[in-house]
């Protein structure tokens, strides 16, 4: 399979090495222990609570429901009781209404998800989003209304520090590869990619050997970010271009985290509610490592498990470095979208003193979306909405090339992903207005 | 000299009466009171009362599209003028404030982080839920002092915006600025207002901010006239009932009701 590539992209300092090597170690649960479930760790509708206060549950029971059809349902991920149903906090919003649960026995059976109904309704049921930190609900993805003619696997794992994606590669192949092959056929699919940036050498060669047994296509990437950005990946992979504000349907592909693949597998073919991930814990903590722990894992008791923190720490992000969220409080959840936790001391932050624009163009040499960041700048400071959306700004995937690039220091992604909303804003209100 | 004379005149002549067949054949007719009542109209095109500018509402005004007194900048006097003028009757409306209903300043609230991004309360917000500990608060970073076209907005002291009662015209631009809905258009003659929009219990309250209303209902049982509702831990003042005692104030133990009273 050739390789197009795309235009644009960064080559940040990687920093996989720390954890790369290192085996997917358990985080055991303690009695006593306290799981944090925010009702919204996805995209859509946030679930609806189905257990009460005091409630003793199991692991893998249901706890809150899809609440429509773009939402996802939410499992227990341990044997003990329901301590509350109030506000936990949440990485974007602050805080938000969410269930605790505390647990009282350690074991790892699970309640099972039943079999009844489709493929889509049993993903649905599992709970399963996307696991590359977009959480989209996967049985959306599953049920495409167009006909889809390729399915790309994204191993690209393109986010500096990150290797959680590499490690389910390494230890998982064949769920991964069974989940994928497992989707294809349940959707109709000719063909199968699956995606791997070439500095994880040891990947690509494990899945060689699995190609030609189970029938898909091996595309070691060109290390770029964000190669693992769906547009870019498609651009990359198969050398079609999405249209503009349309969904990779449209060209039809649908494109698929590593992790979400081994979750469907997880789901289909041993019934296991999506209630655990693997998360990188590495930066500024004394021994990094990937971990595997239960969702609502407070990130304090994963920085513990990896020997506390090594200094004092400034900043602490959820996600990659690149497109993760900071967050404010120890007491952050791990939700299904966390690939990682960084962590940063002061003397690794950098200096982020803005000065004016020099025009120097590089963040337009920079953007996989073949954007404008320098003028759109300007209309952001201006507040110009109107012309920032003739510039595309809806376009924007908010991958940060262009500030991680800007000699001034610009907050250039920061100042469109806040004009995008008011952009949504003006476009509801005009739409009212015709309606 | 005497050819070049006649040739201007008579194609001057044909000229000018191409000019008036054109002038009686595409007169479109005005209503003239439009410029009129657009002359007394403010001209500060601030976009208020929802129509792109003084022009368009005055159009709209004299269509009995939009009711006279819809430009929330006009001073009565000039609403009745108007009125006067177009042969309507109006009923006298109070001239309204704007008023930032929280008082969690950088004194009184707990901050959760440092924050470097773009100087905009929008921003602010996306980033876990804005810098203070409550997410029900103002962030301080003036996108309605920013947007306000009256100079009747500046930033506090402790980063609260100062609304200028006198300056504030009622056009509601900060209203619609504001990510977190704090902004409220009150009457001006009734300045008791509670100053928090926290629907939070009032323990949470407390640990986020020492100005904050707790719900624990000492107004609603002091009111005599029983302008006040606690509902989902949150006061409410009703400015149509409310006598402006001053009681509510006085007794409030976080000290979350504002008492405007000059």
């Amino acid at each position: 399979m050739p390789f197009f590539g795309f235009k644009g992209g960064i080559h940040p300092d990687y920093n996989k090495s720390s954890t790369s090597g290192k085996p997917t170690e358990t985080l055991p649960v303690r009695v006593g222990d306290k799981f944090y479930l925010p009702l919204s760790q996805h995209i859509g509708a946030p679930a609806k609570p189905v257990a009460a206060k005091n409630q003793q549950v199991k692991t893998g029971e249901l706890v809150a429901e899809a609440g429509g059809f773009i939402s996802a349902a939410i499992h227990s991920p341990v044997n003990g009781k329901i301590v509350s149903i109030s506000h936990v906090v949440h990485p974007m919003a602050g805080r938000m209404e969410g269930i605790v649960i505390e647990a009282d026995e350690t074991n790892d059976n699970y309640e099972p998800v039943s079999d009844e109904g489709s493929f889509q309704q049993i993903i649905q049921r599992a709970g399963i989003t996307g696991m590359g930190g977009a959480t989209f609900p996967t049985h959306v993805k599953l049920s495409p209304p167009k006909e889809v003619d390729t399915l790309l696997i994204n191993g690209a794992e393109c986010e500096p520090y990150l290797t959680c994606d590499h490690r389910i590669m390494l230890e998982e192949p064949l769920k991964v590869i069974k989940g994928a092959v497992l989707i294809k056929e349940k959707l109709n699919i000719k063909n199968l990619i699956i995606g791997i940036e070439k500095n994880k050498p040891d990947a690509i060669q494990l899945f060689k050997r699995y190609g030609r047994e189970y029938g898909f296509e091996l595309v070691p990437l060109y290390v770029k970010y964000p190669q693992g950005g769906e547009k870019q990946l498609i651009k990359s992979c198969l050398n079609r271009v999405v249209p503009e504000g349309k969904l990779p349907v449209e060209v039809g592909v649908i494109v698929h985290n590593v992790g979400t693949a081994a979750a469907v597998y997880e789901a289909f073919y041993e019934r296991k509610p999506l209630f655990e991930r693997i998360v990188t814990v590495t930066g500024a903590v004394v021994t990094p490592k990937n971990l595997r722990v239960r969702m609502g894992t407070p990130i304090l008791s994963l920085i513990e498990a990896c020997g506390g923190f090594l200094g004092v720490p400034k900043k602490i992000v959820m996600g990659g470095p690149m497109m993760g969220m900071a967050v404010t409080s120890v007491e952050t959840p791990v939700m299904k979208g966390t690939s990682g936790i960084v962590v940063y001391r002061e003397e690794d932050m950098p200096d982020l003193t803005k000065y004016p624009c020099i025009r120097c163009g590089r963040c337009v040499d920079a953007c996989p979306m073949l954007l404008v960041p320098s003028i759109m700048d300007r209309f952001v400071k201006r507040e110009m909405y109107e012309e920032l959306e003739q510039h595309h700004v809806l376009n924007c995937i908010e991958c940060g090339c262009c500030s991680y690039v800007c000699p001034s220091r610009r907050t250039l992604v920061g100042g469109f992903k806040t004009s995008k909303r008011h952009i949504m804003q003006i476009i509801k209100e005009r739409g009212a207005k015709n309606a | 000299m005497t050819a070049a004379v006649l040739t201007m005149a008579v194609t001057g002549f044909i000229a000018g009466l191409g000019l008036m067949y054109a002038s009686k054949k595409f007169h479109v007719e005005k209503d003239g009171r439009i410029a009129a009542v657009n002359d007394m109209l403010p001209a500060a095109n601030c976009g208020g009362c929802g129509y792109p500018g003084c022009g368009a509402l005055a159009e709209a005004i004299v269509a009995g599209k939009a009711p006279v007194n819809a430009c929330p900048v006009c001073s009565r006097e000039m609403v009745q003028q108007i009125a006067e003028y177009l042969g309507i009757t109006v009923e006298s409306g109070v001239k309204k404030v704007a008023r930032v209903r929280c008082g969690g300043g950088c004194e009184n609230a707990v901050e959760k982080y440092n924050y470097y991004g773009p100087r905009d309360c929008h921003s602010i917000v996306l980033l876990s839920g804005g810098n203070k500990l409550c997410t029900f608060g103002c962030v301080g970073e003036g996108s309605c002092v920013k947007a306000c076209g009256f100079d009747a907005m500046h930033m506090g002291k402790n980063g609260i915006p100062v609304v200028n009662a006198e300056k504030c015209c009622a056009c509601g631009l900060c209203v619609r600025a504001c990510p977190r809905n704090l902004i409220t258009l009150i009457p001006e003659d009734k300045p008791i207002v509670v100053n928090c929009m926290s629907k939070d219990k009032g323990p949470e309250v407390k640990k986020a901010c020492s100005v904050g209303c707790i719900g624990c209902k000492m107004c609603e049982k002091k009111c005599p006239v029983g302008a006040i509702d606690v509902d989902s831990f949150l006061a409410k003042i009703d400015p149509s009932v409310c006598n402006v005692c001053g009681e509510c104030a006085a007794v409030c133990p976080t000290k979350a009701i504002g008492n405007y009273t000059k």
